[in-house]
C-alpha cells in the first residue's frame, strides 16, 4: 500500500462504486446515500467526491448522461459501465482483505 | 470493455472541453441547489438556507479547479493557455517583440545558409558507390623549396601512376584523370565554344560505381589506343544536344577531329567540378612518349582501398615503390614519397578553411543574438516581478513560472526561426553563386537535415534565451519580491549583475568577431594591392587555341597569329597588343627543369633547378609594361632557325646566374628535346622584371620563349589587348577579327586583366566581407544591448539619483557614475575578447597574406571602435540620469 492519501481515495472509489451498483445516481444523491447508509458515519465532501466521480469517469469505470432529476431539473447521473463491475469486484475483495489485515492487528492487543 | 467509455470521455475533454466545463458548474450548481433545498425543508430562512449551503459546499472555483484536474489533457491545457498568454504578451509590445524576431531570423538564417554550403562541400557523402573508401593519391616531394602551400600536393606523373596501379596492391583498383580542353563545332552552323574536358582512364567510372545513363564507359583498348571516343555530361548533353539520346554512337567535332559519342553521364555527375562538359580516355590526345615519363605531372589518381586494408599499409606500399623511382630517376623531377588524402577533402581544399571560419562567425553572432533577446527578456521580466510574485504566491509552481517565460522565448525563435529559414533559401543561392572556388561536384540547396539543423537552433535559441531569465525571475522569493517593490532606492542587485555578466559576454565575442574581420580585411587589402609587375587596368584577355588538325605546323599557327595581331592592333582605342600563353596573374602554366649549358653538371640527387615557362611575342613586355633590365627584347626575326632565344626573368637570373651576367649564356630544357636527339638550347638575349603568376604566392624565375617559335607551347595563346579607355568595349571588335579569320574558332575567358586577378583571389574578399558584415552586426547587436541595460539601470536608480543630486551630487559627477557603470562591462568584455581573440587568430594564421595575426593596429583599432561604440550607447541614458529633476525623481512613485 502506497500513502494514506491513496487508501482515502480507493475508498471513495469503492463507496461511489458500490452505491451505484443499484441505480443511475446524480452526484447529490450519491453523497446522501453514503451519509444515510454508513447512519451517518461517512460525509462525503463535495471537494472530494466530484473530483472522483470525473477520475472514475475518465478512467472508463462509469459513465455519465443527462437526464432528468426528481425535482425535474436536468442532473448528471451516473451508472456503472461493465468495466466499472469488475473494477467493484476487484476493489471489494482488496478491501476484505486489507479490512481483515487491520481487524486481525487491531484485536491482537 | 473499459477502453470505449475511457475514449469518450477523453474525446469529451479533449474537443469539448468548454462545453465539459460549463456542464462541470451545471453539475456543481445542481448539488448546491438541493442543498439549498434541503435546508429550506428543515426549515430555514431562503436566506439562511443559501448561506449554509455555501458554507458546505467551499470554495466553488477551488472544487471546479479540482475536478477539472482529473480530467485529461490538462498539460495540453495548459501548454495553450500559456501559449495564448505569452502571445498576448508579446503583441503587447509589438516594438520588442519585433525586434527579437528580427535578431533571431538574421542570426538562424545565416546560420541555416552556412549550414548548407558546409554540408553539402563538407559533409554530404560524393554520389558514388561506398565513397568513404575512395581516396586520392598524390606525388610529394621532400625538397622545402618545393613545398609551397599550393603545391605540397602534387600531380601525379602518367609513369608514376602506371607502375604503382600494376605493381601495389594494398587498392582494389586505381583510376586517372587529367585536364583537357577542346574546341566543340557544329555539323550544322552551330557556335564554336571552348569546351572544359577531363581525360579518364577506362577504370574511372566503374571505380567511382559511376553508370553512364545511355551507351557506355571506355573500353581499356580504346583507352590504351587513344581512340576519339568521348562521354558527355549531362549539362552538355542537354543544352547542345537537346538531351536526345540518338548522339550516342554519332560523332561530335572536337579539335576539328570527329569524336564517337558512346556514353551520357547522369544528371548528378558534375565531377570534379560541373565545369566539365565532356569525358576521353586519359591517353587520347596524349603522345604515347608522353605517357612513359617519370616527370611530367599532370594526373589525379582516384584509389579504392580493398576490403579489409588500413589506408596507411596500402600507401605505404605506394610511397615505397615511389621512393624506388625517385632513386632509378635521380636527374629528372620524380617526387620522393606519395601521399593520400579523401576524396571530399580533396574537393574542398581551398574552402574548408574560409567555411569553418564562417560557420564559427555566424556561430558567434547566433550567441551574441540569444544572448541579447535573453537580455531584453530580463529587463521584461523585471517589469513583471510583482505579476510573477503573486502568482508565486498564489501557489503557482517555479516550474510552471518557469514553462511561462520559455514558451515566450520558444514563440519568439520559431517566429524567427520560420522567417530565417526562409531568408536562408535566398542567402544560400547567391552564396553558393557569389562563392566562385566552391566545389561544385555536389548542388547545393536546403534538404531534410538542414531543416533538421534549424530547427535545434530554433530550439538552442530558445532554450539559450529563455532559459536564463526565466530561472533568474522566478528564483527570489515571493517574499523578498513583493518587499522590493513598493519603494526601491537600488534595485535587483543580482539581476543587473547577469545581465551585465551576459553583456560582458557578448562584447567579448564581438571583440573577436572584430579582431578576425579586422586581420582578414586587412589581408584582402594587401592582396588586392599587391603589384603584379605589369600593367594590369585598361587590359582586354582572351584565351584561344589552334587546333593541331587545321594548324599542322609552326608556319600556318604564325600566319594565323601574325594576322591577328595586325587586325586588332589596327582597331581604333587599341594601344598595345601582347600575345602569349599564360598573361601575369592568369595561373601557373607550367614549369620545366633547366640546365646552364656553361655551367658544370648538377651532381645526381640534387635539387633541379627549374623555371616557369612563358611565350611572348615582340610586342608582349612592352605591351604589359614589364621592365627590360638588361639585353633586348624579342624582335620579328626571333623565329625558325634564328628563334632558339630567349627572355629570362630577374628572379631566375639572381638564382641561377649569381653574381654573373646572363646574356649570352643558354639554357638547355632537356623536356623539350627532341626525340630524334637534338637538344633543346637557347642562347638569353634580355632579362625582365619578375610577374607573379598570382596573387598571394611568390614570385617564381620564368623563362620566356618567343612566340612564333615552336616552342612547346602546345595550341593555347593568351591575347592582351591594352586601350585607352574601358577595355571591355573592344571586346566585340576583337571576337569579330577571330570570326574573320576562321569562323569555326572558339575564344575563351573573354576578361579584363584585372577581373582575372580579382578570380585569383578566390573567396578573400568574400570572407573578408562577410566575417566583416557579422562582426558589425554583432556589435550593433552588442551595443543595443549595452544601451538596453543601462537605460534600465537608469530607471531602476531614478529615486537614488534624485536623492544624490538633492543633496547636492554635482550633474558631472552623476554622468561619470552612470558612464561608468555601462562602460565596465564594455571594458571587461574588451579585454577578455583581446585575450580570446589573441588565442582565436592563430586559426586563420594559414588565410592571410602579409599580415601578422598579432597585427597591433588591428588590435588598437578594433579596441577603439568598441570603446567608442559603447560610450556612444551608455553616453544617451547616462546623459539623461545627469539631467534628471530631483523633484519629479522622488515624486516618481
Amino acid at each position: 500500500m502506497g500513502k494514506p492519501i491513496d487508501l482515502v481515495q480507493g475508498t471513495l472509489d469503492l463507496l461511489i462504486l458500490k452505491t451505484l451498483t443499484l441505480d443511475p445516481m446524480h452526484g447529490w444523491a450519491i453523497a446522501k446515500r453514503i451519509q444515510q447508509v454508513s447512519g451517518d458515519v461517512l460525509q462525503v465532501q463535495q471537494g472530494s467526491l466530484y473530483p472522483a466521480l470525473h477520475r472514475l469517469e475518465q478512467q472508463g469505470w462509469i459513465k455519465a448522461r443527462w437526464a432528468e432529476s426528481e425535482t425535474g431539473r436536468q442532473a448528471r447521473f451516473y451508472s456503472l459501465t461493465i468495466a466499472g463491475r469488475k473494477q467493484l469486484e476487484a476493489e471489494t475483495a482488496n478491501w476484505s482483505r486489507l479490512s481483515a489485515a487491520i481487524n486481525l492487528i487491531v484485536s491482537e492487543a | 470493455m473499459r477502453w470505449p467509455h475511457q475514449l469518450a470521455a477523453k474525446l469529451r475533454t479533449l474537443f469539448a472541453r468548454s462545453r465539459a466545463g460549463s456542464q462541470l458548474d451545471d453539475e456543481l450548481r445542481f448539488h448546491l441547489e438541493r442543498q439549498v433545498e434541503e435546508n429550506r425543508a428543515a426549515g430555514m430562512s431562503p436566506e439562511e438556507a443559501r448561506l449554509a449551503a455555501l458554507r458546505a459546499f467551499g470554495n466553488p472555483a477551488l472544487l471546479r479547479d479540482q475536478t477539472r484536474a482529473s480530467w485529461s489533457w490538462n498539460s495540453l491545457e495548459s501548454l495553450l493557455r500559456d501559449l495564448r498568454l505569452s502571445f498576448r504578451t508579446l503583441s503587447r509590445t509589438p516594438g520588442f517583440t519585433l525586434v527579437s524576431i528580427a535578431v533571431i531570423a538574421l542570426c538562424i538564417g545565416a546560420s541555416t545558409s552556412l549550414f548548407t554550403v558546409v554540408r553539402s562541400v563538407l559533409l554530404r557523402p560524393l554520389p558514388f558507390r561506398d565513397p568513404a573508401h575512395l581516396v586520392m593519391i598524390y606525388e610529394h616531394f621532400r625538397a622545402p623549396e618545393l613545398n609551397q602551400p599550393n603545391y605540397d600536393w602534387n600531380p601525379v606523373a602518367p609513369a608514376d601512376y602506371f607502375d604503382w596501379r600494376a605493381r601495389t596492391h594494398g587498392f582494389e583498383d586505381m583510376a586517372a584523370w587529367r585536364y583537357a580542353q577542346f574546341n566543340l563545332t557544329g555539323v550544322r552552323n552551330e557556335l564554336p565554344e571552348v569546351i572544359m574536358a577531363r581525360g579518364g582512364t577506362y577504370n574511372l567510372f566503374p571505380l567511382l560505381g559511376v553508370q553512364p545513363v545511355y551507351g557506355r564507359s571506355f573500353t581499356e583498348d580504346e583507352d590504351r589506343l587513344g581512340k576519339n571516343v568521348a562521354i558527355l555530361t549531362w549539362s552538355l548533353f542537354e543544352r547542345r544536344f537537346s538531351g536526345d539520346p540518338a548522339i550516342v554512337g554519332q560523332a561530335i567535332h572536337l579539335d576539328g577531329k570527329p569524336f564517337t559519342v558512346v556514353g551520357i553521364l547522369p544528371k548528378d555527375f558534375t565531377y570534379p567540378d560541373s565545369d566539365v562538359q565532356i569525358w576521353v580516355p586519359y591517353a587520347t590526345g596524349v603522345p604515347p612518349d608522353v605517357l612513359r615519363h617519370h616527370d611530367f605531372h599532370f594526373s589525379r589518381v582516384v584509389a579504392r582501398l580493398k576490403p579489409g586494408v588500413s589506408l596507411a599499409s596500402a600507401i605505404a606500399q605506394v610511397d615505397a615503390l615511389q621512393y624506388q623511382m625517385h632513386l632509378q630517376n635521380l636527374s629528372a623531377p620524380v617526387a620522393e614519397d606519395a601521399v593520400s588524402r579523401g576524396i571530399t577533402e580533396d574537393l574542398s581544399k581551398d574552402v574548408r578553411k574560409p567555411l569553418l571560419l564562417l560557420m564559427g562567425a555566424v556561430g558567434c553572432m547566433l550567441l551574441i543574438g540569444c544572448l541579447n533577446v535573453a537580455n531584453l527578456l530580463i529587463a521584461r521580466a523585471a517589469a513583471r516581478q510583482k505579476e510573477v510574485a503573486i502568482r508565486g504566491a498564489l501557489g503557482a509552481r517555479r516550474w510552471t513560472l518557469v514553462r511561462g517565460q520559455l514558451i515566450e522565448s520558444l514563440l519568439i525563435s520559431v517566429a524567427g526561426g520560420a522567417l530565417g529559414v526562409a531568408l536562408s533559401l535566398s542567402a544560400t543561392k547567391w552564396l553558393a553563386h557569389a562563392w566562385k572556388n566552391l566545389p561544385t561536384a555536389q548542388s547545393i540547396h536546403v534538404d531534410g537535415t538542414v531543416l533538421a539543423f534549424a530547427c535545434a537552433l530554433v530550439l538552442a535559441a530558445a532554450l539559450l534565451s529563455g532559459l536564463l531569465p526565466a530561472i533568474s525571475s522566478t528564483a527570489k522569493s515571493a517574499f523578498s519580491a513583493m518587499q522590493s517593490t513598493a519603494r526601491t532606492t537600488s534595485a535587483g542587485l543580482g539581476r543587473t549583475t547577469l545581465r551585465k555578466a551576459l553583456l560582458t559576454i557578448e562584447i567579448s565575442v564581438t571583440v573577436v568577431l572584430l579582431i578576425a574581420a579586422g586581420l582578414l580585411l586587412k589581408s584582402f587589402v594587401r592582396l588586392r594591392t599587391t603589384d603584379v609587375g605589369a600593367v594590369t587596368s585598361n587590359v582586354l584577355t582572351l584565351d584561344y587555341s589552334l587546333p593541331a588538325e587545321k594548324y599542322s605546323t609552326q608556319e600556318k599557327m604564325n600566319a594565323f597569329n601574325e594576322e591577328l595581331l595586325a587586325r586588332v592592333r589596327a582597331l581604333p582605342g587599341v594601344r598595345a597588343v601582347a600575345l602569349g600563353s599564360v598573361l601575369p596573374g592568369g595561373g601557373y602554366g607550367g614549369d620545366d627543369i633547366i640546365l646552364v649549358v656553361e655551367h658544370p653538371p648538377i651532381r645526381p640527387g640534387a635539387l633541379l633547378p627549374d623555371a616557369m615557362n612563358r611565350i611572348a611575342d615582340p610586342g608582349y613586355f612592352q605591351a604589359l609594361g614589364i621592365p627590360l633590365l638588361h639585353g633586348r627584347f624579342f624582335t620579328a626575326d626571333d623565329r625558325g632557325a634564328q628563334g632558339q632565344k630567349m627572355i629570362i626573368s630577374r628572379l631566375l637570373a639572381e638564382k641561377y646566374f649569381p653574381g654573373e651576367d646572363p646574356i649570352g649564356k643558354h639554357l638547355h630544357v632537356p623536356a623539350w628535346d627532341d626525340p630524334k636527339g637534338a637538344q633543346a638550347v637557347y642562347e638569353i638575349v634580355g632579362e625582365v622584371g619578375d610577374t607573379l603568376y598570382q596573387v598571394g604566392q611568390p614570385d617564381m624565375a620564368t623563362m620566356y620563349t618567343p612566340a612564333f617559335v615552336d616552342a612547346h607551347n602546345g595550341p593555347g595563346f593568351a591575347l592582351a589587348v591594352r586601350t585607352a579607355t574601358d577595355p571591355l568595349a573592344i571586346s566585340i571588335p576583337v571576337q569579330k577579327q577571330f570570326a574573320a579569320l576562321d569562323p569555326e574558332l572558339p575564344v575563351s575567358n573573354v576578361l579584363t586583366l584585372d577581373q582575372v586577378i580579382g578570380q585569383s583571389l578566390g573567396s578573400a574578399d568574400l570572407s573578408a566581407t562577410l566575417v566583416l558584415a557579422f562582426a558589425v552586426l554583432s556589435l550593433i547587436l552588442a551595443s543595443v544591448g549595452l544601451y538596453g541595460v543601462l537605460s534600465y539601470l537608469a530607471a531602476q536608480r531614478t529615486v537614488e539619483i534624485g536623492v544624490r543630486i538633492a543633496l547636492g551630487a554635482q550633474r558631472r559627477q552623476v554622468l561619470r557614475l552612470m558612464l561608468f557603470d555601462g562602460l565596465r562591462p564594455a571594458l571587461f568584455g574588451l579585454v577578455l575578447g583581446l585575450a580570446a581573440g589573441a588565442a582565436a587568430v592563430r586559426l586563420i594564421r594559414s588565410m592571410l597574406y602579409e599580415t601578422q595575426p598579432l597585427d597591433p593596429a588591428i588590435f588598437a583599432a578594433v579596441a577603439a571602435v568598441l570603446l567608442l561604440v559603447a560610450a556612444l550607447a551608455c553616453f544617451t541614458p547616462a546623459w539623461r540620469a545627469a539631467r534628471l529633476d530631483p523633484m519629479q525623481a522622488l515624486r516618481s512613485e
